[in-house]
């Protein structure tokens, strides 16, 4: 490794051995919000990151027992804001298991579409974010003109751009119009050509593969033991997606390709993610086709009440699993609400991994992770 | 009309320093209306016609700051490093040939004289982010220098190739041996050398890293070191080096113009002036706006493996073909 | 040897189609509105805070002050008062307060309304200098002072 090199031509000249420590955060440009890591540097290497979250830590966990099943389903758009979707699709979902709730189809259909956009949505933000901190300021604009459509087509749906909130215990809070549909379509023909031109701006970028290619290697092994998943795992060579391990709604039905990349550095990461989109849109298209007529809300009782037990449900986030788990004491408020964070996960490997990198490296490798730092803290 | 020579001297000091101050505040307004223009937005657009008078706006308020100096740094050298950024481009702006008559002055060693100011540059900013006594500001100052001097070495090889060819450093002169259409521009001139184009494009990218110009803006990697050896200076203090990041693209670009572009010569052999070298300066400033807008930075060991590993080697294979060919036809 | 060839040459080339993609786009039209200037109207379904709605007939409010909305509320920031006069069959609201610096927009309130007397504005400039503007919202008086900003500009 580089760093070894360079400390034994050190030692060679004699030089003394001097290490500091360089705080990067709570406020700096490269972790997007308020996540410290405290790096041990031997010159531009790092030798020790040690993260430090909990700086926007609410206690969702908590507020989780203090409220009832439905007045959580708000919070659970707000802990990873990005792909809030998805994470409420973890909770109905797990509610409608353990309470044996039907949901017609046309509302399974209907989450599949929005899950997926809001995924493409999500998946876009970390593009222009991780170019960002790569230094290449334009990708992120263009991500974000994309990106705007998508929340545009929600908001009509859902009336909200970020928080969601769309989805309910047996079905969906309102049904879409002909408008969203058509918008979705002409969303998708919009966006394949769009993704063309990223491969050719960026992917194909000389300067990004040279700051990609061999950085930042995570192996499957690694990734087990500390509990990465998502493109994380997936970029490192193991086709863990929990649309197909564990499917849940529709997924099944749809014809998808998990992308797999066995390199398990930050390009793998970065392709897996920009697959990923791809395969979401396909994903939508399927699903708008097979659209079926009927109610988006199923027959729930007033009060959902889960009989006692201990309840557990995945879901595949933009970031990775998303599950969580829910002890019922029979009561009208969950007894507890556990939260299995894919970012929390990520980026606990990234001690690990990033030991003996240069600075810039390791923010690639850091943005690599995908992390969103009220996901970290919840 | 001949002034005499002191107040000569003192009308092109006001000259050179209105240029480079007007170009630097308004090159800011183009960086960002370019940028603005890339990504698909207005950019400035409230203050004045097309936010005309952002520049004044932004100068006003950088004025009317606090200037702060860090309670450990060295405060000399805090102060003094922002006026030595800026001095040199002023310096080099002196031997810059605008018209066939209009120029400070016409040195014989005017091209060597660009390079020893075009120096002081980098050890002004390391002295900025050393004095600063932060972390981030330390980092930046390593990689500059380290930077530099990869760069330094086949912008010269490269200057020396073209040396070879002018027979002269005197910049005046190599643009009047460039006279008569654009087949006679340096950049054309394939019978000295076949690989002439790749020696403007090295030339263009020596140009870029030496004024840490994305994408090599490492020192200043604001995703990595925050703003890496500007991250203590607030108010003036930044503005100046700000400026001068735009006074020194100014030179490197002049310099591109005058040695491979022709300076003033009109492309078509008639009706050559000023105008032709605003023209292609300008041409070149707007090339580096747009390569900044378009790529990522490049990785640290990255640009130094570029430099050792392929510019160096290239640049050298142009001089020893440069010298045979010369000495051939 | 080849190798390193084809990466200088191909790499460049890399470097000119990126150049290529951005100059293309410097010549699109813009993508973004000028918002002090011009604003974009609000989607239908846009969630902004509640608003309470009177009956356009008799103009008095629909809400008959069950409480609904308190109960159904996760962040506890309505509080509503009622009474029953006389010879009238239903309860009606005397106070109607929402919090705001509380509210998280969610809708729950709107979704359990069993007299469709709350409603969702279409505000989103909600910005103020001081905190006591938003902390008690009084909505009975808002409504009756007709002011019913859905014009989808944004003012507060």
């Amino acid at each position: 490794m580089l760093l070894e090199k360079v400390q034994t031509a050190d030692a060679a000249a004699g030089a003394p051995h001097e290490t500091f420590v360089l705080n990067l955060g709570p406020q700096h440009p490269a972790t997007h919000g308020v996540l410290r890591v405290k790096l041990t540097m031997d010159g531009e290497f790092i030798l020790r990151a040690e993260p430090v979250p909990g700086y926007i830590h609410r206690m969702h966990e908590k507020m989780g027992e203090n409220r009832n099943w439905s007045q959580f389903l708000p919070n659970t758009s707000r802990i990873d804001y990005l792909s809030a979707m998805t994470y409420t699709h973890a909770f109905v979902l797990l509610v409608e298991r353990a309470a044996g709730l039907e949901v017609p189809p046309r509302a399974e259909y209907l989450r599949v579409i929005t899950s997926e956009l809001n995924r493409i949505s999500s998946h876009l933000v970390w593009f222009g974010a991780f170019l960002l901190d790569l230094g290449g300021f334009t990708p992120l604009l263009y991500a974000f003109d994309d990106r705007e459509k998508i929340l545009d087509l929600l908001e009509s749906v859902t009336g909200s751009r970020l928080t969601y909130c769309y989805y309910r215990f047996g079905g969906l809070c309102n049904d879409v119009d002909e408008a969203f549909l058509s918008g979705t379509r002409d969303f998708v023909a919009y966006m394949r050509p769009r993704l063309d031109m990223y491969r050719q701006l960026v992917t194909d970028n000389i300067i990004l593969r040279k700051r990609l290619e061999g950085i930042g290697k995570v192996d499957g092994e690694m990734c087990r033991r500390y509990g990465a998943t998502g493109p994380v795992i997936r970029g490192a060579g193991v086709p863990n997606d929990v649309r197909r391990v564990e499917p849940y709604s529709i997924y099944p039905e749809l014809d998808f390709r998990v992308p797999v990349y066995p390199e398990g550095d930050c390009m793998a990461r970065y392709l897996v993610r920009m697959d990923e989109m791809e395969q979401s849109l396909r994903m939508v298209e399927q699903a708008i086709a097979k659209l079926p007529e009927g109610p988006v809300l199923g027959k729930v009782p007033r009060m959902i009440k889960l009989p006692a037990g201990d309840y557990y449900c995945a879901v595949e986030a933009a970031r990775g699993r998303f599950a969580i788990r829910a002890v019922s004491d029979g009561k009208e408020i969950p007894y507890r609400l556990k939260l299995r964070t894919p970012s929390f996960c990520n980026l606990s490997l990234f001690e690990e991994a990033s030991r003996g990198m240069m600075l810039p490296d390791a923010l690639a490798l850091m943005g690599s992770l995908d992390l969103v730092i009220p996901d970290i803290d919840r | 009309m001949t002034l005499p020579e002191p107040f000569r001297l003192l009308a092109y000091l006001a000259g050179v320093m209105a240029f480079v101050g007007l170009n630097a505040a308004y090159l800011v307004w183009v960086e960002r209306k370019g940028a603005a223009r890339f990504q698909r937005r207005p950019g400035p657009t409230e203050v004045g016609p097309a936010g005309l008078l952002q520049p004044l706006a932004d100068a006003a308020k950088l004025l009317s700051k606090q200037l702060l100096v860090p309670p450990d740094a060295d405060r000399t050298l805090f102060r003094l490093a922002p006026v030595m950024v800026m001095a040199p481009a002023l310096m080099c702006l002196a031997t810059i040939p605008f018209g066939q008559a209009l120029g400070a002055r016409s040195l014989d060693l005017g091209l060597v004289m660009v390079f020893a100011f075009g120096s002081i540059n980098v050890m002004a900013i390391m002295l900025g982010g050393w004095a600063s006594r932060n972390k981030y500001a330390i980092i930046s100052a390593a990689r500059i220098v380290s930077q530099n001097v990869a760069y330094e070495i086949p912008m010269m090889l490269v200057v020396i190739t073209l040396l070879m060819v002018t027979g002269t450093t005197n910049l005046q002169e190599i643009v009047e041996g460039q006279a008569g259409g654009f087949w006679r521009w340096n950049v054309f001139d394939l019978v000295a050398n076949p690989l002439m184009p790749v020696t403007f494009v090295i030339y263009f990218i020596c140009m870029l890293a030496e004024t840490n110009r994305a994408p090599f803006d490492m020192a200043e990697a604001e995703s990595e070191l925050v703003a890496g050896a500007f991250t203590e200076y607030a108010g003036m203090g930044f503005g100046v080096f700000f400026m001068a990041e735009y006074a020194n693209i100014l030179v490197g670009c002049s310099l591109g113009a005058i040695l491979f572009l022709g300076g003033w010569q009109s492309p078509f052999g008639v009706f050559s002036g000023v105008g032709w070298f605003l023209l292609k300066l300008y041409a070149l400033v707007f090339t580096v706006v747009w390569v900044r807008w378009t790529f990522p930075r490049t990785q640290f060991y990255g640009l130094l493996n570029l430099s050792w590993k392929i510019l160096i080697p290239v640049s050298l294979g142009i001089l020893v073909l440069t010298s045979v060919m010369l000495k051939l036809f | 040897m080849k190798r390193v060839f084809q990466d200088v040459v191909g790499g460049f080339k890399s470097l000119l189609t990126g150049m290529r993609i951005t100059l293309q786009q410097f010549f699109k039209k813009d993508v973004t509105v000028r918002y002090p200037h011009e604003s974009l109207k609000m989607a239908k379904r846009y969630r902004g805070h509640v608003v309470l709605v009177n009956d356009p007939e008799t103009g008095k409010s629909l809400c008959v002050a069950c409480k609904s909305c308190e109960k159904a509320c996760p962040s506890d920031c309505i509080v509503v008062e009622g009474l029953k006069r006389e010879g009238e069959k239903k309860k009606s609201v005397t106070d109607f307060q929402l919090d705001f610096t509380r509210c998280s927009l969610c809708g729950s309130c709107v979704e359990v309304c069993p007299s469709d007397a709350l409603e969702f504005s279409k505000d989103y400039n909600l910005a103020s200098t001081s905190k006591e503007q938003f902390v008690r919202i009084d909505l009975v008086r808002r409504a009756d002072e007709g002011k019913k900003p859905e014009t989808g500009e944004g003012q507060a």
